[in-house]
């Protein structure tokens, strides 16, 4: 094959590797250059260093190290069957590109995947490779996330572990059985195995109190995973389920969800139409409902219809309508349990409500200024001065508060 | 009016040190004012007040301290003014600042949080440009901030790139970094920095490369990369042209026929050889077959949310078999079974028993994990008799494979799996029961049961009996 330039490269590679949504770089061990020989720091809040017009971060040079790959996958613009032009780095020049990028601050660091050459071995071993060059030859104490490639050696997986912040295996289709359909080569149970795996050797990382010499770290950000939406016929409430059995399963840190975007070449098994962003939307906030206010999968999905999410309205909006005997809740006296369930209210504002009525008794004026706009909270709380009486349970409400008609939810099936 | 002069606009000290004179003096906020540069050369400590006779000295809060220094930092007129007056209110109100909900106090954090912000967009934004020196490379920027954060934010840049020599210099102005010491210098302009890198076209290249034109979100994009910023970033002069294009790309992906299969593919398939899946009529003829084959096992629905099936292990022809209900947590992620904590109560009571566990033959009677999840963790679930009926098809294949002599069955799910009828455990433990096969089986509790127990007397007693069952068991063999 014809050497092709770097740049050319880096465009097949980068554009290879967008249609995975994960740029975290937070949430790992804190650590940074001082006394070292190389440069880099993590100091546990991610940084963004620039958006794109898709209004994604760009926080990490996120590329494949090859798009060849020898997987059919009918959603991946690099299955097997795509006409896309290929290419592959050498594992110094990603090392350099790493570099030269992270010393001008254009990134947090490094997000490398790859498809599949060879084996499943072959293809993690090039990937370890990279991040132990950069982490033991140049001392590089940036951001590292691997991509897992879930049929290799454990042996390699736990290398991986040595070196990268995160590790992730992405399940891609809410429903197994269309992963059987649109990736015959890859299998779920695999996946699944990969990630317990992860699982298990992150919590033996973790120092016991009584442990003298703690343990080697592995990947203290933990794993993550990608679930495609749009691309299944997969409902909202089942996507949710799913969510909730792989953060129970495998201590995720966070499950990503990705609108299925039309891509190049693309397969005539799978939908061609504009993503469904707002449904990708509407699912991030249930996902946060999930691990930050208290609640279950089931519950989010009552105010569902045949599955889907209200598009129109949040889903922590939905559910309280629905629920209006849980309301009004009273701001000066109610358990933040309760707060956290109130629309419009976010946990800062809830942890300001909390703190702040130990000294004073709030009034309407007050919330006003903890929350970002206090109509949509106003039906659902009573202050020292306001309560909403009938309010609540109007007929309108809904009409009152989300005035814009519902948009048709896009079907792809 | 009384006016306090400031050295410069972030001169807290000087602040602090007229704000103090003119409370002490009783000065009120609206006859109080700070400025930047008046006086400076001795007259301003004239200008100060003598403290009213009735003054005592005071102390302020420490979040008051830390939040006045991080206003000061806001590029607003007032800030002196909002700091004094909440100064002057403490007097007053001395748990004020942890009133978040007043006008002042709220409008200060909202001060503090753009501040917190154009750091953070510091941290993001600077780009450095190499050149070459005889002295070796450095490292330049410019930068806009959008507030007056270079001091606060320099630290930062200091322990990343604790190896490079580095400057950034910004209109309020410059940081220097030799590896080895910080040092602040005065404002700078555009032209003291590089204009270009090379590196420069590679990120231009991968930023428009990463972009995802079918997802056109541009006020999100600007929301989160002000306008402000972006004559200092190389990529950002791409924005337009990268949105022009992007409805007719989208377009274009949408309108493309489908397209032929790349010819690669026939070839590539035809090497794939994955593992065969459970078929209809297939009988396992080994362990090993076994265990693979009840990964592909969706007679009942338990295999979706776990990991893996988890198959029985232990010696191919052992005189003793053990069940269980199903695996836990830890043999899910693990894939072998009765490594959690029963496990270990298991392996205990084994060896007190006399009975060496490697010559056991450890299965469950359901293969897959069933729980229900709950926040970050998994919490078991008791599998349904049509999921144990599901199962019982491995585990008869399992019994059929090993021919253990005695089968001895852990809790009601295991004997329900072995006798194919419910069963009171403690009704007919500790005796052997004949099974259609020739074995024997004999009941008794799950170890996990045990774990459950709070008292410790009870525990120990339990304990014991369940010794006492597996002794009994041994007898049998």
């Amino acid at each position: 094959m014809a050497q092709i330039d770097l740049r050319r490269k880096l465009s097949i590679l980068a554009d290879a590797a967008k249609y995975d949504a994960s740029c975290a770089s937070s949430g790992t061990s804190k650590r940074d250059s001082l006394g070292g020989k190389g440069v880099g720091s993590t100091e546990g809040m991610g940084i963004c260093h620039a958006y794109t017009p898709d209004g994604r971060c760009v926080s990490l040079l996120k590329i494949l190290l090859t798009n060849f790959c020898i997987y059919d996958c009918a959603y991946c613009i690099n299955r097997a069957s795509s006409n896309v032009p290929r290419a592959r780095f050498s594992v110094d020049e990603v090392v350099e590109l790493t570099l030269n990028f992270y010393k001008r601050n254009y990134i947090e660091g490094l997000f490398l995947s790859s498809g599949i050459i060879r084996s499943g071995d072959y293809t993690m071993e090039q990937l370890v490779l990279v991040a132990k060059k950069l982490r033991t030859e140049h001392d590089f104490r940036g951001y590292i996330h691997l991509k897992l490639i879930p049929e290799a050696d454990p042996k390699l997986v736990e290398e991986a572990g040595l070196y990268a912040d995160r590790l992730s295996a992405n399940i891609e289709l809410p429903r197994d059985e269309a992963l059987k359909r649109l990736a015959p080569q890859k299998d779920v149970g695999v996946i699944k195995k990969a990630m317990g795996q992860v699982r298990l050797a992150v919590e033996a990382a973790k120092p016991e109190k009584r442990d003298r010499i703690k343990p080697p770290k592995f990947a203290p950000a933990g794993q993550s995973t990608q679930l495609i939406v749009g691309a299944d016929g997969a409902p909202d409430t089942e996507i949710m389920d799913r969510s909730a059995s792989l953060y129970g399963g495998y201590g995720l840190r966070r499950v990503y969800y990705s609108a299925f975007s039309p891509i190049p070449d693309s397969s005539s098994a799978l939908p061609l139409a504009k993503p469904p962003l707002m449904r990708e939307h509407r699912l991030y906030q249930a996902d946060w409902l999930m691990r930050f206010y208290g609640f279950s999968a089931p519950e989010i999905g009552e105010a569902a219809t045949d599955g889907m999410l209200d598009l129109a309205i949040d889903p922590k909006l939905a559910w309280a309508l629905n629920r209006r005997e849980q309301f009004p809740v009273d701001v000066n006296t109610a358990p933040r349990e309760m707060l956290l369930r109130v629309p419009g209210l976010g946990v800062k504002s809830v942890d300001r409500i909390v703190s702040v009525r130990r000294w004073r008794t709030l009034r309407l004026e007050d919330i006003a200024r903890l929350c970002r706009g206090i109509d949509k909270v106003r039906p659902f709380i009573t202050t020292l001065d306001w309560t909403p009486g009938g309010l609540t349970d109007a007929a309108d409400l809904r009409a009152r508060i989300a005035p814009d008609p519902a948009p048709v939810q896009m079907s792809l099936f | 009016m009384h006016v306090g002069a400031l050295a410069g606009e972030t001169d807290f000290e000087g602040w602090r040190q007229s704000a103090r004179a003119f409370r002490l003096a009783g000065v009120p906020p609206e006859r109080a004012a700070f400025r930047v540069g008046a006086g400076g050369d001795g007259l301003f400590d004239e200008s100060l007040p003598p403290p009213s006779p009735d003054a005592a000295p005071f102390t302020v809060p420490k979040a008051f301290v830390d939040l006045a220094q991080e206003v000061i930092l806001h590029r607003s007129e007032d800030r002196f003014d909002l700091m004094y007056r909440l100064l002057w209110r403490l007097e007053a109100e001395p748990d004020l600042m942890k009133i978040v909900t007043d006008a002042d106090v709220a409008d200060a954090l909202e001060r503090t949080k753009n501040v917190s912000r154009a750091s953070h967009k510091m941290k993001a934004f600077v780009r450095f440009r190499q050149i070459e020196e005889d002295t070796g490379e450095r490292w330049i920027a410019w930068f806009e901030p959008a507030h007056r954060v270079v001091e606060k934010t320099a630290p930062f840049f200091a322990r990343r790139f604790s190896t490079m020599h580095w400057s950034i210099l910004t209109p309020d102005g410059s940081a220097f970094w030799d590896a080895e010491t910080l040092t602040f210098g005065p404002p700078a302009t555009r032209d003291m920095a590089p204009t270009e890198d090379e590196i420069e076209e590679f990120w231009k290249t991968y930023y428009a490369s990463t972009f995802n034109p079918a997802r056109l979100k541009t006020k999100t994009m600007q929301g989160e990369m002000p306008r402000r910023y972006w004559k200092n970033l190389p990529e950002a002069s791409l924005i337009p042209e990268l949105v022009a294009q992007s409805t007719v790309r989208t377009e274009a992906m949408v309108a493309a026929p489908a397209p032929e299969p790349n010819a690669r593919l026939a070839k590539t398939l035809s090497r794939m050889n994955r593992d065969q899946s459970f078929e209809k009529g297939f009988v396992p003829s080994t362990l090993q077959e076994l265990d693979q084959a009840v990964q592909a096992c969706r007679r009942c629905p338990l295999w979706r949310d776990a990991t893996q099936g988890v198959c029985g292990e232990g010696p191919k022809k052992a005189r003793l078999m053990i069940v269980g209900e199903q695996p836990g947590d830890q043999e899910d992620l693990a894939g072998h079974p009765f490594v959690g904590p029963a496990g270990k109560v298991l392996d205990v009571a084994l060896d007190e028993a006399g009975i060496d566990r490697d010559d056991v033959f450890v299965t469950n009677a359901v293969k897959h994990f069933k729980h229900e999840p709950r926040g970050k963790r998994r919490i078991h679930k008791t599998p349904a008799v049509s999921e144990v009926s599901a199962c019982r098809w491995w585990l008869d294949a399992e019994r059929r494979l090993v021919k253990p002599k005695l089968i001895v069955t852990l809790g009601a799910t295991a004997a329900l799996g072995v006798l194919g009828r419910k069963v009171a455990v403690t009704q007919e433990r500790g005796h052997g029961i004949d099974l259609a096969d020739g074995a024997k089986a004999l009941l008794t509790v799950h170890p996990s049961y045990l774990l459950r127990i709070p008292e410790a007397a009870a525990k120990a007693a339990e304990r014991e009996r369940f010794t006492l069952d597996l002794k009994r068991a041994k007898t049998l063999l």
